[in-house]
């Protein structure tokens, strides 16, 4: 045993050094990046924060990916002792889930292992990652593309999707195909409209042990999407549809599944315009019907609303796609008032205006009373009765002079707690918010940003009000204050202040922040996919470094 | 087994710090990433006549990402005009924003290439964790400095960096 592993090092020093010398192997590399974010906890009745046993929690991973030439292989080693609280506990321990190698030759691309990846806008598949909200639904198994002839894009995959430390029940297998017309010849490439076709097909199988149901044990679904544009004019399309799949999460509904997205968005130089629709009619997907949160999600639902970045309207009331149902529609303009112009002033102004509204779909059950199925009917053009959330908002930003420049935010939200955040009985929510946000530029390297925020309601909790303070000195140091006051909440004991402090220090790739203070239980959002968060008070040190 | 395999990586890291001392360049990964009017476009294309290349990842959602693009934007002609050089912003957000990209690029007057990296291959192989995140390129592709992060005033320092690249000089971190 020993011998062969001192041949194995011999080899290493030897060998490969000498290999070194073809192409191939030439420029061989090795990167990688790592995050860790470690928490303290201290128990505060006033906020609901909890005694946490293990008093400090801690989240880390990091990356290696090892290139040459054509072939690629990575690792990522992860660690939670134990899971940051609001992370799911079967996250609990350490391990290398995510491992592949791939490789390139003759337009193919193959990889086996771990990958992500995606078909067309998601609607029937995609795996990825969002490290903050503890998402990752990587597929295990194979990967391959190919080109068989310039324009024409074939992608097949077969796996089993990430859960936590251990693999889903259920297998993934899916094709996909993407014809872009311009490059399939000469002629087309000079054409000055583009239109690109997709075709994607998935399924899953998994075993029925179900023994009230007979159910299905593979589940297809197929989408078709296309993309034209033309000078300043760009429309996407994609429609899907799933066969039946009854799930924990549709209740065992036998109603196959649709949705339709359509995008379309004008502009030219200092005016942008976006609109959009969507449909999703029983479409959440997963490679296990018996999961629920956002473990083993085949398919990504976008949500057809502003991702809000300020503090007040992202975190207090966060709209997430309802994937049993929803429609929804929105429109964006944005326009820049040129330089020297009576409104743009010395800079130029820029404002944009925003709007979106979903709605819940018409359902008719159709209950089959002869076997106890669920299934309904739905018109497919007709909105339902239900409004599940409205957001209508204008943003103005201004530069002064070359020191002073602020945002101007108001909104106006339409929210249904019950249906978004599944509760009972907590009603809707309509409020108004403002934001403002100002930079004071000292020098070159210090600067000073505040905002002031406002969220005005008598809902729910009712009325917030929040306060930062931003001091910068470029490159390497920032300093943060940040207060939320619950000051309308009805039971005057919940006005509470929750209060931060953060220190910061950037070099170069990495950075290290310390931030001591409450954290206010709500919901964090990453590109309308959603966690719970519980009340927290103590100290969160995060360092990230890539290299 | 397990030594085997623990002095095969061993063997790896080796020749992989090896390589490194004689080839300490990094060059962009071939990934296929896409234009705004949804053709495919792979890295290994980018190029720009032997002048440098800086190449910022950010997302519509993504605050400091597009202050530091409006700052670099505000200067961004002069910086042509003296350096020759290109600026190439990949956006990282998904179908949710993905149709906002365009509209927001030129209702912000930015005169970038920009291109979606909507299943973060890209931002994946360049080992970026979080947004914004900036590369700057020599005239021969190679990467040549990277930052995480912008504060006020960062961009004056890329550029006195743009300045040495453009001129041949070396950049010590």
């Amino acid at each position: 045993m020993k011998r062969i592993a001192f041949l194995g090092l011999l080899a290493g020093a030897f060998l490969l050094p000498r290999f070194s010398q073809a192409q191939l192997l030439q420029d061989a590399q090795i990167h990688g990046d790592f995050q860790l974010d470690a928490q303290y906890y201290k128990e505060d009745k006033a906020i609901g924060a909890p005694e946490v046993k293990e008093r400090l929690l801690s989240n880390g991973f990091a990356n290696f990916i090892f290139t040459a030439g054509n072939f690629s292989a990575g690792a990522r080693y992860e660690n939670y002792l134990n899971p940051l609280q609001g992370f799911d506990r079967r996250y609990e321990g350490s391990g290398i889930p995510y491992r592949y190698a791939s490789f390139q030759k003759d337009n193919f691309e193959i990889t086996a292992g771990n990958y992500y990846e995606q078909f067309g806008s998601g609607l029937i598949f995609r795996a990825y990652e969002e490290r903050g909200l503890g998402l990752d639904n990587a597929m295990d198994g194979i990967r391959v593309k190919y080109m068989p002839v310039r324009g024409v894009r074939l992608k097949g995959v077969i796996g089993k999707q990430r859960a936590f430390f251990e693999l889903g029940e259920g297998i993934v297998r899916g094709a996909d195909a993407e014809i872009s017309i311009n490059e399939l010849s000469d002629k087309f490439s000079t054409l000055n409209t583009n239109i690109t076709l997709g075709g994607s097909f998935v399924s899953k199988y998994q075993a029925d042990d179900n023994p009230d149901f007979n159910l299905p044990e593979n589940v297809g679904a197929g989408a078709a999407r296309i993309n034209i544009s033309k000078g300043n004019v760009n429309l996407y399309g994609e429609y899907a549809y799933k066969a039946n799949d009854p799930s924990a999460v549709n209740n065992f509904n036998y109603r196959p599944g649709q949705a339709l997205l359509l995008t379309a968005s004008y502009s030219q130089m200092g005016l942008g315009i976006s609109a959009g629709a969507k449909r999703v009619d029983n479409m959440d997907f997963r490679s296990d019907r018996n999961a629920t949160g956002t473990v083993l999600q085949m398919n990504f639902l976008p949500p057809l609303t502003k991702q809000h970045t300020y503090n007040l309207p992202a975190s207090i009331y966060p709209y997430a796609t309802q994937p049993l149902g929803e429609m929804s529609y929105q429109a964006e303009v944005s326009y820049n008032f040129k330089r020297d112009s009576p409104l743009g002033g010395k800079y130029g102004t820029n404002i944009a205006v925003n709007f979106s509204t979903v709605k819940s779909i018409e359902k008719d059950s159709l209950n089959d009373e002869t076997t106890k199925r669920r299934i309904y009917d739905s018109d497919f053009f007709k909105f339902g009765d239900e409004r599940y959330f409205s957001d209508f908002n204008v943003e103005l930003q201004k530069k002064f002079n070359s020191k002073l420049k602020a945002t101007l935010t108001y909104l106006n939200f339409y929210y249904n707690i019950d249906v978004v955040q599944g509760l009972v009985g907590k009603g809707n929510v309509r409020a108004n918010m403002a934001v403002a946000d100002v930079t004071y530029k000292f020098n070159s390297t210090h600067s000073v940003r505040t905002e002031l925020q406002t969220l005005l309601t008598k809902d729910d909790h009712g009325s917030w009000g929040m306060a930062l303070v931003e001091y910068t000195v470029a490159p390497n140091w920032f300093v943060a204050v940040l207060d939320q006051y619950n000051y309308g909440n009805k039971e005057t004991d919940q006005r509470i202040h929750y209060m931060t402090g953060t220190v910061g220090y950037n070099r170069n790739t990495s950075r290290i922040s310390a931030t001591y203070g409450r954290q206010r239980a709500g919901i964090v959002c990453v590109g309308g996919v959603c966690r719970n968060v519980p009340a927290s008070n103590g100290l969160l040190v995060s360092i990230t470094s890539s290299f | 087994m397990k030594k085997v395999v623990v002095s095969l990586c061993l063997s790896l890291l080796f020749f992989a710090a090896q390589a490194q001392n004689t080839e300490k360049t990094r060059k962009l990964p071939a990934v296929d990433v896409k234009t705004l009017d949804g053709k495919v476009f792979n890295t290994s294309q980018l190029s720009n006549n032997g002048k440098p290349v800086i190449i910022s990842f950010w997302a519509t959602w993504c605050k400091p990402c597009i202050t530091e693009l409006i700052n670099i934007s505000d200067v961004y002609e002069d910086w042509q005009k003296e350096t020759g050089v290109k600026l190439v912003a990949v956006s990282i957000d998904d179908v949710r924003n993905a149709a906002k990209v365009g509209p927001l690029v030129n209702g912000k007057a930015w005169t970038y290439d920009v291109y979606l990296d909507q299943n973060q291959d890209l931002k994946r192989a360049l080992n970026v964790n979080n947004v914004p995140h900036t590369f700057l390129l020599n005239g021969n592709g190679e990467i040549v400095w990277q930052h995480n992060a912008y504060a006020e005033g960062d961009e004056k320092r890329l550029f006195e960096l743009v300045k040495k690249v453009s001129a041949g000089e070396a950049i010590s971190h």
